[in-house]
């Protein structure tokens, strides 16, 4: 009977590892191409480089004939819808979570935390495909209303659509953290003589502020690992640009251009993907773990 | 004094104000997501038919088994030409906009059943071609054909099939049974429910049980050092990571090293699988966490092991809430895309898979590639797509919100 019940526990610990192995066999692959990549293509030049044109040399010994693997113009289309969705979602989300969480009556809370839920549920392809054949259209030809030009595939669409898609998701973090609050709080300020919007302003906003900062962390990772949103609605090409109007490039949308055909496991072009997996992971995970451990700190505190 | 407090009080008026709208707009924006789907993928479950009377002359016909279906479509443009005779129509320019090559495969499909129908004249309906089938859907009015410079008198003979009811709409079963196509009339979801279902099959096999045993372990048997913290952590994480990460994982690994068969449900099942796993492990954790200690404890007194009392009793008890985070992880994996696209399965794939080794694509993947498809017609086929992945979506989630009302345990 103990022999049995020891074999059941190795399996449930066999289990538990696989999330570990998981992760190894994450960092593992992406940093053994990546060390490939680098091994071919100047790390200085990938990180610093202004240029991205990974195209294939017709001819061995064409000029330039690996390709430009310049990182910036990637970071910045990133980081530009990044905060265009931010722009969008932070506000919006944050003023949900405050009159939910403070305001409405728990029958408005009921009808309308599962429409957010509606939101947090749909595929990203699905608005992925919102932006390319609708919301795409509706911008530029208001540009061309107000005499602008916008891109057929401008970072605005993409990064409004996915504002709209992080809504639910600062919405739901931003009530959780706003929830751990104690009442005592709340109490203490009313009975100050503070109305209710300002014991929320100045006592339950800065109280739950780093629950907040981690939403808005949590949302800022998902919004530069997002993939299907920008591959359909920004662009493949990479301008270095803060224009929103304009169309930029992705580092997720490059990691599935440089993928999509048939993979030559020695050719930088494909081991530049892992490259770029790698610095979109590592960038993330930095994100998370922050997030995280504010997350986890801040619970503590209030318990 | 009491000016300052009614400025007070305005302030705080002005905020509900502008968070109610704040929620509006955000209904709105889900309305107006859903109007547009919804506008544009309709006509997708549709398909025009034509009614045509068409000869089947002995001659040409003879050898039934073999006849090719462009020697069908002649037939069938013969027809057309002694209809456009009878309406006084001269130049109607390609007789494709009316009636295509499906239409030709569905009557040689018609005369092979009944090979005695050779030598007489028939009368049935058959799929519209491109411009008709538009016509006849409402896609395309008489404005817009207009605009696309179709020859006045196809107009006009897409009129009369409409006065003489010789034109009809009909519910496009095809879509849902047919592979993928170069052609959208003839493009379906066939092959991607199928991809989509081996994958979630195998994704459900290699996660659910892999995630309880985890969840149970870290709950109730792990003890809790830095390793714990360190599991915990990483699993966390994990659940947070991009998707398209997991794809390169694939990639790499499963395909590069293993040795998987490329753009197979196979390999796609295994990597929604490692995706899985931390949401799984994360909600069964939860739920095992809200079943109380006295249920293990009164289970032991009683002289059961705590390995029996876990698998007997607290592991039972916590399942619907398990499981309901199970759907929910599997309702994340089948809209999942980016992935799929790394391991392969925006392969063109025309049949329909017989099972999880064969190439094939998924559901989301299929929306993504005639989403990218210029040809006219795909979009609508995209939207369509679309709407059933939501509805598929829709049932699981309604599905977990029942089984949580129906199981749910109040402690």
């Amino acid at each position: 009977m103990a022999i049995r019940e020891r074999a059941l526990l190795g399996v449930l610990i066999l289990a538990t590892s696989m999330a570990v192995v998981t992760t190894i066999g994450i960092v593992a692959a992406i940093l053994v191409e990546s060390l490939r990549f680098f091994s071919i293509i100047d790390p200085s030049s990938f990180f610093f480089g202004t240029l991205w044109s990974p195209q294939i040399a017709i001819r061995e010994d064409q000029a330039g004939a690996a390709g430009s693997f310049g990182f910036i113009p990637l970071l910045v289309g990133t980081l530009l819808i990044t905060l265009i969705s931010l722009a969008v979602a932070v506000p919006m989300g944050l003023a949900i979570a405050v009159y939910l969480s403070e305001f409405a009556s728990s029958r408005t809370r009921g009808q309308i935390k599962p429409i957010l839920e509606i939101l947090a549920g749909i595929p990203t392809i699905v608005y992925g495909f919102f932006a390319l054949v609708t919301l795409s259209p509706i911008l530029r030809d208001l540009g061309a209303e107000l005499g602008v030009e916008v891109a057929g595939e401008s970072a605005l669409a993409a990064g409004l659509v996915m504002g709209m898609m992080l809504i639910p998701f600062i919405a739901s973090l931003s009530e959780d953290a706003l929830f751990a609050v104690p009442d005592s709080l709340r109490h203490g300020a009313i009975g100050l003589g503070s109305t209710q919007l300002e014991a929320t302003a100045r006592v339950i906003i800065p109280a739950s502020l780093p629950g907040i900062a981690a939403g808005i962390l949590l949302a800022s990772s998902r919004a530069i690992g997002e993939t299907m949103i920008v591959v359909m609605a920004a662009g493949i090409a990479a301008h270095l640009t803060i224009n929103p109007l304009e169309a930029v490039t992705t580092v997720t949308v490059q990691i599935v251009t440089l993928l999509i055909g048939d993979q030559e496991f020695d050719d930088p072009k494909t081991l530049a993907a892992f490259a770029l997996g790698l610095s979109l992971f590592a960038l993330t995970l930095v994100l998370n773990i922050i997030a995280l451990h504010i997350v986890k700190r801040y619970r503590q505190s209030y318990e | 004094m009491s000016t300052h407090l009614q400025k007070r009080y305005r302030r705080q008026r002005w905020f509900v104000a502008v968070s109610r709208v704040t929620i509006l707009l955000a209904l709105l924006f889900l309305v107006g997501l859903i109007v547009s789907i919804v506008g544009r993928g309709w006509s997708g479950f549709f398909r025009g038919e034509v009614q045509i009377t068409v000869a089947l002359p002995e001659t040409v016909l003879e050898n039934s088994g073999k006849v090719r279906a462009s020697v069908y479509k002649k037939l069938i443009h013969k027809a057309l030409l002694t209809d456009f005779e009878q309406h006084g129509i001269t130049d109607a320019g390609s007789l494709e906009n009316i009636i295509g090559f499906q239409g030709a495969l569905k009557l040689r499909q018609l005369v092979r059943k009944d090979p005695d129908s050779i030598g007489r004249t028939i009368t049935t309906w058959l799929p519209a071609g491109k411009f008709a089938d538009g016509y006849l859907k409402g896609d395309l009015s008489t404005q817009t054909l207009v605009e696309l410079q179709v020859e006045p008198d196809l107009i006009r003979y897409f009129e009369i099939l409409d006065r003489s009811n010789k034109g009809r709409m009909v519910f496009n079963w095809s879509f849902f049974t047919l592979g993928d196509s170069s052609q959208p009339d003839t493009a379906g979801i066939g092959g991607a429910l199928a991809g989509s279902f081996y994958m979630l099959l195998l994704t459900f096999v290699l996660s659910f049980p892999t995630a309880i045993l985890a969840a149970v372990y870290l709950e109730l048997f792990a003890p809790k050092n830095r390793w714990f913290d360190l599991v915990e952590i990483n699993i966390n994480n994990l659940a947070a990571v991009p998707s398209i990460i997991f794809g390169l994982l694939g990639l790499a690994v499963f395909i590069n090293l293993m040795g998987v068969p490329r753009s197979t449900p196979l390999v796609g099942g295994m990597v929604l699988a490692l995706m899985t796993l931390p949401t799984i492990v994360i909600s069964a954790r939860a739920a095992i966490k809200a079943v109380p200690e006295t249920l293990l404890a009164g289970a032991m007194s009683l002289g059961a092991t705590r390995m029996q009392g876990v698998f007997h009793h607290v592991l039972p008890a916590a399942m619907p809430g398990v499981l309901t985070g199970t759907i929910i992880g599997m309702a994340q994996a089948l809209g999942e895309t980016a992935p799929l696209i790394l391991i392969g399965m925006v392969a063109f794939i025309h049949h329909i898979p017989a099972g999880p080794m064969e190439a094939a694509t998924a559901l989301p993947v299929q929306i993504y590639l005639w989403a990218d498809n210029p040809l006219r017609g795909f979009a609508e086929r995209s939207a369509a797509a679309i709407m059933v992945l939501l509805a598929f979506l829709m049932i699981m989630n309604i599905s977990a919100v029942l089984l949580r009302k129906k199981l749910e345990v109040k402690w």
